[in-house]
């Protein structure tokens, strides 16, 4: 027992839940990892952010510009916008940092999203995790608020601009939109206490609220366990994977290094919001393409396509810009918040869902959500009219119609070819899985036959084991003696390193591991040995 | 329990794979270290963008295949088993939570009474609380969002602050203007075009707004308050970058494409005898986007 073990469990009796947790199943699939991408970009913004707020002055005092950047100089901008160029051209590894900092925000939303069709199409956000999906969905939407706050505030031309236009939007909500407006920018558009305000709700409130989130969103899902795809040996009531320790453990923390790793090389390589090249924010100045970061894409393509409504009634305006940038995502993220309560009404499913299901195994739902993704696409592409109509020499009406038509039309071939897809595919044997090469024999006779190559490797092959009980697990139970026996033995090994014959009776190991995993049972379905249980195993008396 | 030499070959990763991968761990740790070193130096240097970012993924993700690689083929993968405990509680003691929860309320008479109070008074506390946090928020719009700072005789200057005069313009021209003294206010620009020597009547009833084809708009986008910044000269359009609304400069601004709802408003204007553009009046109507009091 080592002293450091021995100190923290007379504290805290670290022993007996650490275990529990170094046991912890995840089960590998990679679409896991999806979620594990927004984790640790969150992570990286954090990193990064701290950094920038060291250097970033959220103030839109106007002063004159005498930095290092030479076509900028003498001219008036805020101390945002100096303060940004400042990081970018004076601070070492400034412009790296801000780099990476917009591309995590930018990977860390997709990411989430993502995540989140993966969950909606594999049915994971059934009974018993409603809520959980409810937290994903507020996470989802902080994300989005947040990167456009953070997007804001260097104080450039293109960022004010979308600042002028979230004002109008604000203002557009019926009965109170005037006030909301004036409230939440610190009075009429543009004012000096928006750069401010938005530097706090960014750096502060939201990620608080994100982290609080976060904290509620894992807690959940280590209550509950992870869903795990159906497979052999995989049953509603168990989990099959790889443990916490240490197979996991190096696994996600190396991959919090890979994804840091791709977003410092996006960071440094990729340039991203070239501020200096779009100038200062002046209220009446405007850039040509004028398009925010992609996740607010969505709501621009709306504001392009909808038509000039705009409703007067009784002396009151509902403006036309209403409709799409407030009542199309209140609607979306509402039904998105409801979706597994709307499900479970039309399925009046209240069984407890641990397995996954695959896409084509549920061809209403896979076709619904295609369908609706597909119209959030078509919205996306749709704001860049210009951009589009430009590159393709055609003209701004046609484009503009175009999408007007697609955004009706697609959603339904799309549902269609989904649903058929689906059904297609759920009734063909082996459906997904990798082809075998076809040898073609000769026989004597001259007969031609196929067959098909052996497997090169098959992971479904695999025994599952139970999860090993490391033999000191089992000291003070009963027999002394034995246990004495087993805990040299388990020191031993666990010492012994890597070059240890994997040959020893302990048991075979996949990996030529250290010897304290043992004997590989299959457990279909698993037994009453769960984890933690005392019973003997019955493998042992053969050793 | 034994396990044939077969069986385990069947497992793969035997001790000689299992060698080499322990090779690719040590290499990446190793490449990650130089990386790191290569960072260091590029920092001490003054720093480089482009190669901070390559080191640092180097660095990066050198850990990152170093580690991945050590959990994937040097410690043991399973797959394991692990049983899923109930999350669900029996009856006894769903009742017996209910009936803790549940502590002390029979000796209280007045139970709803009380928690009414404390309803109350935490409350009223908490909205008088809130009201001075959300009243220091911002001012009451009032008639901000109606009126701008043009009034009748105002002369229209540049942005620098100087007047605009009646040859400040050729004929295609354009020009962002302001009331004088509030030149550079976001809510007050106004976009000034000439598409002729001689004066416009864009609707009836605004027979002298346009003398010597100066014509001027409210510049703030009636559908999301862009800057309609872009005049095409050929087709007599503006347009805002936004969201490509496209109003036309001849008939008042009225939208002729896009989202927007509402035509700019137009700007009556007068020459002084100096020569300068004047306004007659202000805008007879709100600028920019449209909101519930507007009507």
């Amino acid at each position: 027992m080592s002293q450091t073990t021995d100190w923290l469990d007379e504290r805290l009796g670290v022993a007996k839940g650490g275990r529990k947790l170094v046991n912890k199943i995840f089960p590998d699939h990679w679409s896991f990892m999806l979620g594990e991408i927004a984790l640790y970009s969150f992570i990286v913004l954090l990193f990064t952010g701290v950094f920038l707020t060291l250097f970033f002055v959220p103030s839109s005092h106007e002063i004159i510009y005498h930095g290092s950047y030479a076509p900028l100089r003498g001219q008036k901008v805020s101390e945002a916008y100096a303060s940004t160029l400042n990081i970018s051209f004076n601070v070492r590894a400034g412009l790296v940092m801000r780099q990476m900092h917009h591309w995590a925000a930018n990977v860390f939303i997709a990411a989430i999203v993502v995540h989140m069709l993966r969950i909606f199409f594999t049915g994971a956000f059934r009974k018993p995790r409603e809520m959980n999906w409810v937290v994903g969905v507020l996470l989802m939407i902080l994300a989005i608020v947040n990167g456009f706050l953070g997007y804001s505030l260097p104080d450039d031309l293109i960022s004010g601009t979308g600042i002028r236009i979230a004002f109008s939007i604000v203002l557009s909500v019926p009965v109170v939109g005037s006030y909301l407006a004036f409230l939440l920018f610190g009075g009429n558009f543009p004012g000096d206490s928006i750069i401010p305000r938005f530097y706090t709700i960014h750096v502060l409130l939201v990620p608080g609220i994100i982290i609080g989130l976060l904290a509620a969103h894992l807690g959940m899902m280590v209550r509950q366990k992870h869903t795990q795809f159906p497979g052999k040996g995989k049953t509603n009531r168990n989990v099959v994977g790889i443990a916490a320790w240490p197979a996991y453990a190096f696994q996600a923390g190396g991959f919090f290094f890979l994804t840091a790793g791709v977003l410092a090389a996006l960071g440094g390589l990729v340039q991203i919001n070239p501020i200096w090249l779009y100038g200062q924010y002046i209220p009446y100045k405007v850039s040509y393409a004028v398009q925010p970061d992609w996740y607010m894409g969505w709501l621009d393509g709306a504001l392009r396509l909808m038509p000039s409504w705009e409703t007067v009634m009784f002396g009151h305006m509902i403006p036309t810009v209403f409709f799409p940038a407030v009542l199309l995502p209140g609607v979306t993220f509402t039904i998105l918040a409801m979706w597994p309560f709307i499900e479970r009404k039309w399925t009046k499913d209240d069984s407890i869902h641990n397995l996954l299901e695959r896409p084509r195994d549920n061809p209403k739902r896979t076709a619904l959500g295609a369908a609706v993704l597909s119209f959030y696409v078509v919205l996306f592409f749709a704001s860049s009219t210009d951009v589009l109509a430009n590159s393709f020499n055609t003209s701004l009406n046609f484009v503009l119609w175009s999408f007007r038509i697609l955004v009706f039309v697609v959603p339904p071939i799309v549902w269609y070819f989904t649903f058929h897809l689906c059904k297609e595919t759920s009734g063909v044997y082996n459906a997904g899985k990798r082809k075998r090469a076809l040898v073609i024999n000769l026989s004597a006779s001259g007969e031609y036959s196929t067959v098909e190559t052996e497997p090169y490797f098959e992971k479904e092959e695999e025994e599952i084991v139970e999860l090993p009980e490391e033999v000191a697990f089992h000291s003070g139970v009963t027999e002394h003696k034995e246990t004495a026996n087993e805990l040299m033995f388990a020191t031993s090994h666990s010492s012994a390193n890597m070059k240890t014959s994997p040959t020893d009776d302990i048991g075979p190991l996949r990996s030529g591991g250290t010897g304290i995993f043992r004997i590989p049972r299959n457990v279909p379905g698993g037994g009453a040995t769960g984890m933690g249980s005392r019973k003997r195993r019955p493998g042992k008396s053969e050793e | 329990m034994t396990i044939s030499p077969e069986e385990l070959n069947h497992h793969s990763t035997g001790p000689v794979e299992s060698k080499s991968a322990e090779r690719v761990v040590a290499m990446s740790f190793l490449v990650s270290f130089l990386a790191t070193v290569a960072l260091g130096v590029t920092f001490w240097q003054g720093g480089q963008p482009q190669l901070e970012g390559t080191f640092l993924f180097v660095a990066l993700v050198g850990i990152g295949v170093g580690t991945v690689s050590w959990g994937k083929y040097l410690v043991p993968q399973g797959p394991f088993v692990e049983e899923r405990e109930e999350l669900v509680s029996t009856e006894a003691e769903k009742a017996a939570f209910e009936a803790s929860l549940g502590r002390g309320t029979s000796e209280l008479t007045r139970r709803k009474a009380l928690t009414r109070l404390l309803g109350l008074s935490l409350g009223a506390l908490g909205l008088i609380q809130l009201f001075p946090f959300v009243r220091s928020l911002g001012p009451l719009p009032k008639n901000s969002l109606t009126l701008t700072n043009w009034k009748t005789n105002a002369r229209l200057v540049k942005p620098d602050g100087t007047p605009i005069s009646v040859n400040d313009l050729e004929v295609g021209g354009i020009l962002t203007a302001f009331p004088e003294g509030f030149a550079g206010n976001a809510y007050d620009q106004v976009v000034l075009v000439r598409p002729s020597q001689s004066a416009i009547v864009t609707k009836p009833g605004r027979e002298s707004w346009a003398p010597q084809g100066y014509l001027a708009y409210s510049k703030v986008c009636t559908h999301a308050g862009c800057p309609v910044g872009l005049y095409q000269q050929l087709t007599q359009q503006l347009l805002c970058p936004c969201h490509q609304s496209l109003f036309d400069v001849m008939t008042g601004a009225t939208p002729v494409f896009g989202p927007a709802p509402r035509p700019l408003p137009q700007l009556p204007l007068l020459i002084d005898s100096n020569g300068f553009l004047r306004a007659q009046a202000g805008f007879d109507q709100p600028v920019g986007p449209g909101y519930w009091e507007r009507s």
